[in-house]
């Protein structure tokens, strides 16, 4: 139950900063939504911890290990990501999408063993899409599709689970029930941070809120503390009325017109 | 049949789908293919000759009533000829397949890259230089075809780096800049050596130059090495012909896994046409319709365009050499005219089905 902690994590694209000196500890055991404006560096924070892109300063550990000295095999076994819309690429079936989850655990002179098809099966159970084993990804829905991304991430069995508005794309039906699944996966024990658009959503399913902007951490804490006016005028430019969820007693946020 | 293939039998359905039905349906598929090879031929092999001949030269001993030149046709020459078709065949369908995943595009094939391009200069320059030094071997031409791919796919991927990565856009774009320069320097050295024309035009088409056992000898240990590591490379083209971000967040070292595909890739192919030509079609086609029959999890396609491509062109050089019997047709005028067609009615049955 290792949190995973940034330490004054830097990423910039040619001269555009886009984190500043971050630092941030992420606990396991809790749905920790990343929320914030389009640019704010949610997606990048996300791709420094998945390894995708390198930062310029900073150190990212899980527990006592620097994932940033890690080979990308070794950082494969420890974190997951699902992105928000992949590229499934056609020809492939569910369960053979599934067992790419698998590769930084095979040995490629070996293959798959039993063990691992069990745990893909355990996966597909999990994400709830076990009748779905046979199918073509290309013919599945979107809401479908981010479920086999999930399962996924599941078989790769990590200790970090990243969410790139994973539920960006999907109807409410849909949002609700992936959202209800990360959270799930949360409480057994995993670090899982999910960026989120809709504060609406992150704030009935999230444990924790990290609030971003201009690649800075603006507010972190339970989502009543940093869903407040004065923070998300600050962050995103609009005002909004705060109110609470009469059935949930968590924030609930109401645009304004102009 | 596709789902039976894609379902394995008394599989239970939660995993992927087991190899073996694919590498037992490729193999017969080649069994077949150089059946009916062995048995096509200007002269006629009774099957019980060719029979009793393969028996005797596995097991030993014996005598037999049959011309002595029945041996000679058989172990001489259509067995080595065959040996080189399911080579190169299995070398450019498995090269092509990795390719199309490799570059995510439907139209790659072991050509891309600029293989072609240099295998083709390759063998002219080497053909010229063959006038003015009349010492050199004949062996020179494959050698220089070789040497041609290689050295045009390294310098592709060399052109293609910009800022410490190999993207796949800028890798194809450098490799159909190159292949335009290669091709047109090609063409003007062709028009140039009006004596070697025919003999290069031959092996731009594609086709058995000869070479008894030579060839196959020199071209076996290419093909079956650059395999072994395509294979091992198949749960990384895998996620590959997703996108490189998915890639390496399932711990792929994109840029290496990349170079070792294109290594494998080109040796194979160097090795395949420096002896058989610039055999067109196969290591398009034959990858498509793997994939359209069993889908694209490599570690069951590769083995299946493998074993498909050496089946298709040990079928396409038996018609090569019989349909205008005794003149030979080229290798590529075959695979193109008797391909491209079954192809297209296999595309338009297929539509909606697995691809790309």
């Amino acid at each position: 139950m290792d949190p995973l902690r940034l330490s004054a994590v830097s990423i910039a694209y040619g001269v555009r900063q886009a984190l500043c000196h971050v630092s941030l500890d992420v606990p396991a055991g809790a749905l920790v939504a990343l929320v914030g404006p389009n640019g704010s560096g949610k997606s990048s924070l996300l791709h420094a911890i998945a390894g995708t892109v390198t930062p310029q300063s900073g150190t990212i550990h899980l527990g006592d290990t620097a994932l940033t000295t890690l080979t990308a095999t070794a950082r494969a076994r420890l974190v997951a990501s699902v992105p928000q819309s992949a590229r499934l690429a056609e020809g492939f079936s569910v369960a053979e999408v599934v067992m790419m989850g698998r590769m930084p655990h095979i040995d490629p002179w070996r293959g798959s063993r039993h063990h691992d098809a069990a745990i893909v099966a355990e996966a597909m159970h999990a994400a709830g899409i076990e009748s779905l084993a046979d199918r073509w990804v290309g013919q599945l829905s979107g809401g479908e599709q981010q479920r086999v991304l999930i399962a996924r991430a599941l078989a790769q069995q990590p200790r970090v689970l990243l969410l790139d508005e994973a539920t960006a794309h999907l109807d409410v039906h849909h949002q609700i029930s992936i959202l209800g699944l990360v959270r799930t996966l949360a409480h057994q024990g995993r670090v899982v941070l999910a960026a989120l658009h809709d504060l609406n959503l992150a704030a009935l399913y999230a444990d924790h809120l990290v609030l971003l902007a201009h690649g800075t951490v603006l507010a972190s804490g339970p989502p009543a503390q940093v869903l407040t006016a004065a923070l998300i005028e600050q962050a995103f430019g609009v005002s909004v009325i705060i109110a609470t969820h009469p059935f949930h007693g968590t924030p609930l946020v109401m645009l304004r017109d102009r | 049949m596709r789902l039976a293939l894609r379902r394995g039998i008394g599989r239970h359905v939660a995993t992927p789908a087991p190899v073996w039905p694919v590498v037992l349906l490729g193999s017969v598929l080649v069994v077949g293919a150089a059946g009916i090879a062995v048995l096509v031929g200007s002269v006629m092999i009774p099957p019980a000759a060719i029979g009793a001949l393969l028996w005797r030269a596995v097991a030993g001993g014996g005598h037999d009533p049959w011309p002595a030149t029945y041996a000679t046709i058989l172990f001489d020459i259509r067995l080595p000829r065959i040996a080189l078709m399911i080579l190169t065949g299995a070398a450019l369908a498995s090269s092509g397949a990795a390719y199309q995943g490799l570059f995510r595009n439907p139209l790659a094939d072991p050509y891309l890259i600029g293989a072609a391009a240099g295998a083709g200069l390759g063998a002219v320059l080497s053909a010229t230089l063959r006038l003015s030094m009349p010492a050199l071997p004949l062996a020179a031409v494959p050698f220089g075809a070789f040497f041609g791919a290689a050295l045009t796919v390294a310098a592709v991927y060399a052109l293609g780096r910009v800022g410490g990565a190999t993207p796949v856009s800028t890798l194809l774009l450098a490799g159909v800049a190159l292949s335009a320069l290669l091709s047109a320097a090609t063409i003007y050295l062709l028009l140039r050596q009006a004596r070697q024309a025919s003999y290069i035009l031959a092996f731009l088409l594609g086709g058995y130059a000869g070479g008894g056992w030579e060839a196959p000898r020199v071209v076996a240990p290419f093909v079956v090495i650059g395999f072994v590591v395509l294979y091992h490379c198949r749960r990384e083209l895998n996620v590959l012909s997703f996108d490189d971000h998915q890639a390496q967040q399932l711990g792929v070292d994109v840029g290496r896994a990349r170079l070792r595909i294109i290594i494998a890739a080109t040796l194979m192919t160097g090795a395949a046409v420096a002896f058989s030509g610039l055999v067109g079609f196969i290591g398009l086609i034959v990858p498509h319709m793997a994939r359209l029959l069993i889908g694209a999890d490599h570690r069951r396609l590769l083995p299946l365009a493998a074993l498909g491509g050496a089946a298709s062109l040990v079928l396409a050089d038996t018609l090569a050499r019989s349909v205008v019997a005794p003149e030979e047709l080229p290798l590529g005028v075959i695979t193109a005219v008797a391909g491209v067609p079954f192809f297209l009615w296999v595309l338009r049955r297929a539509r909606g089905a697995a691809f790309f």
